[in-house]
C-alpha cells in the first residue's frame, strides 16, 4: 500500500481529514524548502505538496508565478527538488510527498529516469497539471511501475463520463479544483463543491482533496466537512514572499497558518 | 526519403488525438479539456457543413480579398541569375497578413458558439488585429494578449487594434514576448471559458487548434499550386515560408505534400546567429517537449526550462514550432533553415528597393532563403515564396536600426 493510501485510510479511522500545504520547491532559497517542509509536518500537514519550478507556468495566477521566479532566480532543477524530497526522507519515513507540476521538466528528464529517481528519493505521488489521462498512458505505467501515485485533476467543467475515466486513471487521490481560473483567483463556493463532489464519489473510492481558493480557517473547515484532504498553496505561498528578506522566519510563520488550519478543520 | 504510402498517411494526419507522429496532443490542465473536445465536435461539424463553408469562402473573396495574387518578382530573380521567383501575395490581404484567414474561420466557429467575449494572443500585432478586426465585424467583445516587449517594438499595432474597440494588455511575466501573451490569454481562457473563444494566432496549442488553423490557412497553398500551374504549366522546385508558430509556412506546405518532387522549406529565425543561442529556432536547434498544449520542438534548457529567444522580428520570437512542422522534418518530408537578423533586414530592403514591395519582417526570412538559394539554381526553376505579409508595422523597427526617428 503506498503512503498516501495508508495515511488517508488512517486519518479515515480518526475520522479527521488531510491537511495537504503546497509550497514551491526552492523558494525563494535553496536552504528553505527542507526545514520548511519539516515545520509544516510538525505543525499538522498530513502530505506535503512540493512544487516544481518551472519557467511557464500557465495554470498559476501571479502568487505562484513569482515563487517559480524566485526559484528560478537561483536555478532549482527537478534534480534538485529530489534531493529535498531525499533529504527530507532522512529523518521523515512516513509523510507522503506528492511532486506537483508540469511536463516539460520531466519530459525533458524521461519519463523513466524520473520514475527511477523520484522512487529513490522517496516520491509518492506526482501531479503534472498539463498532463491529462488521454496523453499518460506511458507515464502512468512506468510510475505505476516505481510505485508512485498518479494523481490528477478534476475541474469543475469536468462532465460526469470523462470523471469516471479520469478516476480510473489515477491512484493516491483525486484532486479537485474548486473554482474556474489559475490558483489563487476566486474564493470557493463549498455548496458547490459538495454537490460536484457527490458526483464524484459515485464513480470512486479515492480520496478526494479539494484546491483552489481556500484561504484561511475558516474556507479550510468548511471543505474538510466535505472533502478528504484540504489543499491549500497560495496563502502560504504568499506568506513565503513576504518574507523572502527575513528567509530563516519562513518556516516557523508558515507553520503557524498550517497549525491554525489544522486546528479549525479538527474542531 | 519518405515513400508515396508516407505520404499520403501524412496528409491525413492528425489522428483522432491531435497526433502528428510523436507530435501534437492535448497537454491542458483538466479544466480547458471539456472546452477544447466541445470545439473540436463544433469544428469537425461545421467543417463538412458546405453552408459554413459558403460563409467562409464568401468571406475570404468579399472581405479578405482573396485569391491573392501569385507574382512573378522578375527584377529579383533577373539579378540573382539563377531560379525564378514567385511571390505568393498574402501581404495584399486586408489587414495585410495570412493572419487574417484564421481569424476569420474561427470567428465563425466563435459565431456558431454564441460566445460573446474573443481573446488572443499576438507577437508582431498582425494576429491580434486580424483578431480585432473580426471582432469589431461581429460586435464581439475583444482582449488581445501582448508581451510588452513587443508592445513596444509594435506600437503601430497596438493603436490600430485599439482604434478597432480592442483592449490590448501588456503582459510583464517572465520574457515579455509571444509565449508569455500565451500563458496569459491561457489563464484567462481557464477563468473565462465560459463565455469566452480563444482564437490562437498559430497551428500550435491543444488539439484541434493546429488541425483548425492549418485547414483555414490551407487556402494558401491550394490558390498558389493552382496559380504556379497556370502560370508556369508546372509545380514549383521548392517552397519557402517563414516559421514563427507555423501556421503561414502549413498554409503552403499542406496542399503540396503528396507532390514529393516539390521540395518544402520553413525558414526559423536565426536572430544573431545559431551559434549565438540567441535565436527562435527549435526545428534548427531545439529538442522535443510540451509546452502550450502540445509536443513539439522547443527550446529549452537541459532542465526543461524554456529558454529566451531572440529575434528582430516579433512574429517569429516563440520558442515552441506547431506540431505538424516537428513531424514534417522528423519523417524528412520538410527542411527547415535558420536566417539571422541581418540577413533578414538586407532582404527586406532588397525586396523594397528591386521590386517595390515591402515584407514584413517575418516575411524577410523567406525572401532571405530565397535570396540564398536562387543564385545555386537554374533558370528555368521556381521557388515559392510565401510573403506572409507587409512591412508597414515594421519600419519602426528598421528605423530605429538605421538610427532614425520617424
Ligand atoms: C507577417 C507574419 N508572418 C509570419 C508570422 C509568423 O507566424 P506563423 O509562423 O504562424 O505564420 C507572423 C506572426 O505574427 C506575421 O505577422
Amino acid at each position: 500500500m503506498s503512503r498516501i493510501t495508508e495515511c488517508f485510510d488512517k486519518l479515515k479511522s480518526q475520522g479527521r481529514k488531510a491537511l495537504i500545504p503546497y509550497v514551491t520547491a526552492g523558494d525563494p532559497g535553496p536552504k528553505v524548502t527542507l526545514p520548511l517542509m519539516h515545520a509544516m509536518v510538525e505543525s499538522g500537514a498530513d502530505i506535503l505538496e512540493l512544487g516544481i519550478p518551472f519557467s511557464d507556468p500557465m495554470a498559476d495566477g501571479p502568487v505562484i508565478q513569482l515563487a517559480c521566479e524566485r526559484a528560478l532566480l537561483h536555478g532549482t532543477r527537478l534534480v534538485d527538488v529530489l534531493d529535498i524530497v531525499a533529504q527530507f526522507r532522512e529523518t521523515d519515513k512516513t509523510t507522503p510527498v506528492v511532486l506537483m507540476g508540469y511536463l516539460n521538466p520531466i519530459e525533458v528528464m524521461g519519463y523513466a529516469v524520473f520514475a527511477e529517481k523520484a522512487s529513490a528519493a522517496g516520491v509518492d505521488g506526482v501531479l503534472t497539471v498539463d498532463l491529462p489521462p488521454e496523453e499518460a498512458v506511458e507515464f502512468n505505467q512506468l510510475m505505476k511501475a516505481a510505485n508512485i501515485d498518479v494523481i490528477y485533476l478534476l475541474a469543475p467543467t469536468t462532465e460526469e463520463e470523462r470523471v469516471k475515466q479520469v478516476c480510473a486513471a489515477g491512484s493516491g487521490y483525486v484532486y479537485y479544483v474548486s473554482v474556474k481560473g489559475v490558483t489563487g483567483s476566486a474564493s470557493l463556493n463549498v455548496a458547490e463543491v459538495a454537490e460536484k463532489l457527490e458526483m464524484i464519489r459515485r464513480h470512486t473510492d479515492l480520496p478526494v482533496g479539494v484546491g483552489f481558493g481556500i484561504r484561511d480557517d475558516e474556507s479550510a473547515r468548511a471543505v474538510s466537512e466535505v472533502a478528504d484532504g484540504v489543499i491549500v498553496g497560495s496563502v502560504l505561498v504568499n506568506k513565503i514572499a513576504e518574507l523572502s528578506g527575513n528567509q530563516e522566519q519562513i518556516p516557523e510563520a508558515v507553520a503557524a497558518i498550517t497549525a491554525s488550519m489544522r486546528q479549525a478543520m479538527d474542531k | 526519403m519518405p515513400t508515396k504510402e508516407d505520404l499520403a498517411i501524412a496528409k491525413q494526419m492528425p489522428d483522432a488525438g491531435g497526433h502528428f507522429g510523436d507530435f501534437g496532443g492535448r497537454y491542458v490542465s483538466e479544466t480547458l479539456m471539456a472546452a477544447l473536445q466541445q470545439l473540436e465536435q463544433t469544428y469537425e461539424k461545421l467543417w463538412r457543413d458546405p453552408q459554413f463553408q459558403a460563409e467562409f469562402d464568401y468571406d475570404l473573396a468579399h472581405y479578405v480579398g482573396r485569391p491573392s495574387p501569385l507574382y512573378h518578382a522578375e527584377r529579383l530573380s533577373a539579378e540573382l541569375g539563377g531560379a525564378q521567383i514567385y511571390l505568393k501575395r498574402e501581404d495584399l490581404n486586408h489587414t495585410g497578413a495570412h493572419k487574417v484567414n484564421n481569424t476569420i474561420g474561427q470567428a465563425l466557429l466563435a459565431k456558431h458558439t454564441g460566445k460573446p467575449r474573443v481573446i488572443a494572443e499576438t507577437g508582431a500585432g498582425q494576429h491580434g488585429v486580424a483578431t480585432a478586426t473580426v471582432a469589431a465585424r461581429l460586435g464581439l467583445e475583444c482582449q488581445v494578449y501582448m508581451g510588452i516587449e513587443d508592445v513596444r517594438r509594435q506600437a503601430l499595432n497596438v493603436y490600430r487594434m485599439k482604434l478597432l474597440g480592442a483592449e490590448v494588455i501588456a503582459v510583464e511575466s517572465g520574457t515579455r514576448t509571444l509565449k508569455d501573451a500565451m500563458n496569459e490569454a491561457m489563464r484567462d481562457w481557464v477563468t473565462n471559458v465560459d463565455n469566452t473563444f480563444y482564437i490562437i494566432g498559430t497551428a500550435a496549442g491543444p488539439h484541434p487548434y493546429p488541425k483548425l488553423v492549418r485547414d483555414f490557412q490551407a487556402i494558401i497553398g491550394r490558390e498558389a499550386r493552382q496559380q504556379c500551374l497556370a502560370q508556369t504549366g508546372k509545380l514549383p522546385d521548392a517552397l519557402i515560408a517563414c516559421v514563427g508558430g507555423g501556421s503561414n509556412a502549413i498554409g503552403l506546405f499542406h496542399p503540396f505534400i503528396e507532390d514529393a518532387d516539390v521540395r518544402m522549406i520553413g525558414v526559423e529565425a536565426g536572430g544573431y546567429g545559431i551559434e549565438t543561442g540567441q535565436h527562435a529556432a527549435p526545428l534548427s536547434a531545439g529538442e522535443p517537449g510540451v509546452l502550450h498544449g502540445n509536443r513539439t520542438y522547443l527550446m529549452s534548457d537541459d532542465a526543461g526550462q524554456i529558454i529566451g529567444t531572440h529575434s528582430v522580428s516579433a512574429g517569429l520570437d516563440y520558442p515552441g514550432v506547431g506540431p505538424e512542422h516537428s513531424y514534417l522534418k522528423d519523417i524528412g518530408r520538410a527542411e527547415y533553415v535558420a536566417i539571422n537578423d541581418d540577413e533578414a533586414l538586407d532582404a527586406f530592403r532588397r525586396l523594397t528597393q528591386v521590386e517595390g514591395i515591402m515584407p514584413a519582417l517575418e516575411s524577410s526570412h523567406a525572401v532571405a532563403e530565397a535570396i540564398k538559394m536562387a543564385p545555386t539554381m537554374d533558370k528555368d526553376q521556381i521557388l515559392l515564396v510565401n510573403l506572409s505579409g507587409r512591412g508597414d508595422k515594421d519600419i519602426h523597427t528598421v528605423a530605429e536600426i538605421d538610427g532614425i526617428v520617424v
